[in-house]
């Protein structure tokens, strides 16, 4: 029966505080082999498929990789000048610019936590930086924000998880609202916005930058369908995540840095770009 | 006599980290939902089997590390364990002399209780989004006790040829 009272104490105190951080991250060392043992025939099967892989194949792959490498830096090319452009026109607003984020690289681990969350971990924990409400990419858009992190690995609640919520704006026309995780991996819902929004099929969400978790400008779904409702107050919206939850391996956690940079000093800016 | 409480002892951390690798194996999203407590399941199991070796203390213990391993509120599954463990102390004697069936009566009702636990908590948590498909895992936990009970049976006497 004390056990009974000591569980009960624990489970109030880490609903109301983050006190028990420690004693979870010394656990976690324990457990982190048993995820290890889960993942790795998953990592096997993969690394066996990899060799196996003809020649030809990876051939096809390597052209078509430069190919859209040339792509993409071209598209850079133009956004150096433009990110410039901007910096200059902001400072004849008078306002601030947000400096580039640092990335890392972090694998999935193949474990499912629970069947009713759309949680999942990752291999970089606290020993690299990561900490809680961290924003995390793929190379399509967000993909989620770490809720925890443990010493060798994280957690990382998806944007489709229903209690996951995320600031997002229309990038046609900077309409904000919120979008909450509907509960299945292809799917989240505009619950807030009124039956006569400007907001259309077809329409790229993408973050805000409010609330401060995720950084500004960086897609997140794609509105596909729009369904007004005349007898209630809002509309339902629901969209399609750009990234693709359901199969990514690699992920990037990111720290975006908020403090504005000073606008003298475009070369710190590009500095920053390049540990990228 | 030690030697064979040494194997109990062994057996034991072996079936509780495979039942805990099972916890967590990546599943597809159908058979995700149905996926049971598979170290709830063992740990009835040694419970029934040797009362005096697996106390509530351990099976605390256990409770914790799930608790971590699954990514829940730290105690979570260290009270339903306890618990699941005391009612276990409390029958075994009965419960060892019942029939397969009986036995997976009780044990779907460790698994209701537990998973009733469960929903509370994340109630409390105010997590949103518990659809039907929740309570699955108490019906497929109740299927698979049999086949838990006798590869288990079959592992723990492996060996005692007494």
């Amino acid at each position: 029966m004390i056990v009974v009272l000591i569980s009960v104490f624990l489970l109030a105190v880490e609903h109301r505080s983050s006190r028990m951080d420690n004693t979870r991250s010394i656990l976690s060392v324990l457990i982190y082999p048993i995820q290890m043992m889960v993942s790795f025939p998953v990592e096997l099967a993969e690394q066996a498929y990899n060799s196996v892989v003809s020649y030809e194949e990876l051939k096809k792959e390597n052209v078509r990789l430069k190919e859209k490498r040339l792509v993409d830096n071209i598209k850079l090319l133009k956004f150096e000048a433009l990110e410039n452009e901007n910096i200059r026109l902001r400072g004849l607003l008078d306002s601030s610019f947000k400096l580039g984020e640092q990335v890392l690289v972090a694998e999935l681990l193949s474990v499912n936590l629970v069947p009713y969350e759309h949680v999942m971990v990752v291999n970089k924990g606290s020993r690299f930086g990561v900490h809680e409400k961290q924003a995390v990419l793929d190379a399509n858009g967000i993909v989620g924000q770490v809720i925890r992190s443990l010493p060798l690995s994280s957690e990382v609640m998806l944007i489709t998880d229903p209690n996951h919520a995320i600031p997002v704006q229309v990038n046609r026309n900077g309409l904000r609202t919120i979008a909450i995780g509907g509960g299945q991996m292809n799917r989240l819902n505009l619950p807030f916005l009124p039956n006569n929004a400007d907001i259309l099929p077809g329409d790229l969400l993408v973050t805000s930058g409010l609330g401060g978790t995720f950084p500004q400008g960086y897609p997140v779904a794609v509105v596909d369908k729009f369904t007004a409702q005349p007898n209630k107050p809002f509309a339902n919206i629901s969209a399609t995540p750009k990234a693709k939850l359901d199969r990514i391996r690699e992920l990037l956690v990111v720290w975006s840095d908020s403090t504005p940079v000073p606008l003298s000093s475009p070369e710190k800016e590009s500095s920053q770009n390049e540990s990228k | 006599m030690k030697a064979s409480k040494n194997l109990y002892g062994k057996r034991f951390f072996l079936s509780v980290i495979m039942a805990m690798g099972l916890n967590i194996l990546p599943l597809s999203n159908v058979l995700k939902s149905l996926n049971p407590d598979w170290v709830l399941l063992v740990l009835i199991y040694w419970t029934l089997t040797v009362p005096e070796r697996v106390g509530v203390f351990s099976a605390w213990m256990l409770g914790l590390l799930v608790d971590v391993l699954t990514g829940r509120l730290l105690g979570m599954h260290g009270l339903i364990y306890a618990l699941a463990n005391y009612a276990c102390q409390k029958f075994h004697r009965r419960l060892r002399v019942y029939p397969i069936l009986q036995q997976a009566l009780f044990v779907f009702f460790c698994l209701l209780v537990s998973q009733v636990m469960v929903f509370w908590i994340e109630s409390i948590q105010g997590t949103t989004g518990l659809t039907w498909s929740f309570w699955l895992p108490v019906l497929t936990g109740t299927l698979c006790w049999p086949f838990v009970y006798s590869g288990l049976r079959f592992i723990s006497l492996m060996g005692n040829v007494d």
